[in-house]
């Protein structure tokens, strides 16, 4: 009912996010959602990837420190208010959102994909299901 | 059971070790009077002839040595002995200002080596054990040191130097080395690096460090002690005076016995230069009374300490120093307070940062700024902005409540502060720039 996000420490000088992505590249790693988070000094990348462990193997060797979470990933519906409908639907269940970001990858399937880091997933998948609303699991993702 | 490389001089009566300390003072005075003629004229400045050195007891009336004379002195000026009969030299790292270059006959060697092996015994070696030294070799006293001594002690000795820490690590465990010889901030990264290779400390065959030639706190000897499984202990010495080994740890684990035999330690008032009494803290002198080729008479070493003759549990004799408390030279003063690195460095280690930092002291608009970077570990780093900034914040009340004032805390990404092989840069003061 999830999928793994790597969030990744940089630090917050000029190039750091340009020689993080070098690195991806470098590797052939596709991103498939990614999102930049800062602070005053320091930011957190946030990436989804087709491999998670060559992802967090390649990074580890190239010396960044990083860590893993559970987010969903949501199928927005193709309809007019489709964002609105998930929301409504996590907001009823009263599960946080702590943030949210767009799913860059949609080479064939031709739907809109968000990416959503919530408090509770068990509670935000059980709602997101009851209002016929789809998520998508990690090995989907190297399809996508 | 404690072990000794010389029993009897190290535990030798308090009542031993004054007459040794007498008789040689008294020697060397002669020696530096008719050999050295920068001494001979510091000492007719303040009116004094060997003949009024009669014991110990008068070390007070003689003049100090600084390291300003010795840079004046560079390089013969206190070469005590003519130079076909030295056999080596030993230079500082000169951070700041020229080298001091001393110099060593071969009993000079002789002697300080067996002040290191002295060390290496009260770490609990023996001929069993496979010694690495990983401190530098060459002009850096660090590696000829404790090689030296670890040959007179009879352990296998693995002379690595520093540097290529996968190799040291290969080393340590093909061929079991059992003590380590090191900087303290090179022992760390040594143990990171073994940790990061997934080894537990019961994986490691080391069983004891020495490590020496930086300050280092009490909460990075658990944290080294942690990661490799080992007991840490301290060493201390200058280049001026030999090298390491001009005190030691003991299996106390508090304070390094002195090695009174060679060398007299005093606490001054850095201030007023006067002598102050044990226990005291102040300003470390010592005075070489054994040393041919380059005595030193109560010299100046700026390092900040303290000195006790309460009874120790290993069964040795010899004054304990402390840890020094900082240098002189190495304390900041930023916004008018004292701040030594080692505190912040505390700070760090209790809020679960690595020891690795480093200090930016700037001026902007006629106030000081002071920045201390740290590196972010895998330990330290969740995907929670908001945890990130509390911790951030809550070291940043840790650095305030310790120095009593603000400082910023940058993180930075790891491994970006240079780690040293050698000694640290800890700090650097864009002040002075
Ligand atoms: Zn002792």
């Amino acid at each position: 009912m999830s999928i793994k996000q790597i969030s990744v420490f940089l630090e917050n000088v000029p190039g750091a996010l340009y020689a993080m992505t070098g690195v991806l590249a470098q590797n052939k790693i596709d991103m498939r959602a990614f999102t930049l988070a800062e602070a005053s000094d320091f930011g957190i990348a946030r990436i989804i990837v087709d491999d998670l462990y060559k992802t967090t193997t390649v990074l580890k060797d190239a010396g960044y420190v990083h860590s893993i979470s559970d987010v969903l990933g949501v199928v927005i519906p193709d309809s007019p208010g489709g964002l609105n409908r998930v929301l409504q639907a996590l907001t009823d269940a009263q599960v946080n959102v702590e943030y949210m970001y767009v799913f860059l990858g949609h080479k064939t399937t031709g739907s809109a994909y968000m990416i959503f880091k919530v408090a509770d997933i068990a509670a935000a998948s059980a709602a997101l299901a009851a209002r016929g609303i789809r998520t998508i699991e990690q090995e989907e993702l190297e399809k996508l | 059971m404690e072990r000794y490389y010389q029993p009897e001089i190290e535990c030798a009566s308090r009542e031993q070790i004054k007459a040794w300390q007498d008789e040689r003072l008294v020697k060397q005075v002669r020696h530096v009077w008719d050999n050295v003629p920068y001494y001979r004229k510091k000492m007719e400045e303040k009116g004094l002839t060997p003949d009024d050195i009669r014991s110990s007891d008068d070390l007070y009336k003689l003049p100090f040595v600084t390291k300003a004379d010795l840079r004046e002195a560079y390089p013969y000026g206190l070469v005590a002995k003519p130079l076909k009969e030295c056999v080596r030299i030993q230079s500082t790292s000169g951070t700041t200002g020229k080298r001091v270059v001393a110099f060593y006959t071969q009993h000079d060697i002789d002697l300080w080596e067996d002040c290191c092996a002295r060390a290496i015994m009260a770490a609990g070696g023996t001929d069993e054990d496979v010694c690495q030294v990983s401190y530098g070799y060459g002009l850096f006293t660090g590696g000829p040191g404790l090689n030296g001594g670890s040959h007179k002690v009879g352990c296998l000795t693995i002379p690595t130097s520093s540097g290529n820490t996968e190799r040291q690590i290969m080393f340590i465990q093909d061929l079991n080395a059992t003590i380590l010889c090191c900087t303290p901030s090179y022992a760390a990264y040594i143990g990171e690096t073994m940790k990061e290779m997934g080894l537990a400390p019961e994986q490691i065959p080391l069983k004891a460090g020495i490590f020496g030639a930086e300050a280092w706190s009490e909460e990075m000897r658990q944290d080294i002690q942690n990661t490799l499984g080992i007991k840490a202990y301290d060493i201390y010495g200058l280049t001026e005076l030999s090298g390491p080994g001009v005190s030691f740890e003991c299996s106390a684990q508090s304070g390094m016995h002195i090695n009174e035999d060679h060398f007299i330690a005093e606490i001054i008032d850095p201030d007023t230069g006067e002598v102050l009494p044990e226990g005291s803290k102040g300003e470390l002198v010592f005075t070489s009374i054994t040393k041919e080729a380059f005595p030193l008479l109560r010299y100046r070493t700026r390092d900040i300490c303290m000195l006790t003759r309460e009874k120790c549990s290993c069964g040795r004799t010899h004054v304990k120093m402390c840890k020094p408390m900082g240098r002189s030279d190495d304390m900041l003063i930023i916004r008018g307070v004292n701040v030594f690195p080692s505190q912040i460095e505390t700070v760090l280690l209790n809020h679960g940062y690595p020891a690795n930092y480093q200090i930016v002291v700037d001026r902007v608009k006629s106030t000081d700024t002071l920045d201390v970077q740290v590196e972010m570990t895998p330990e330290m780093f969740t995907d929670n902005m908001g945890e990130i900034d509390r911790r951030q914040r809550e070291l940043v009340d840790g650095l305030r409540s310790m120095l009593g004032l603000a400082a910023k805390v940058t993180l930075v990404a790891p491994k970006s502060i240079v780690r040293s092989e050698g000694k640290a840069v800890r700090v650097i003061d864009k002040r002075k720039i």
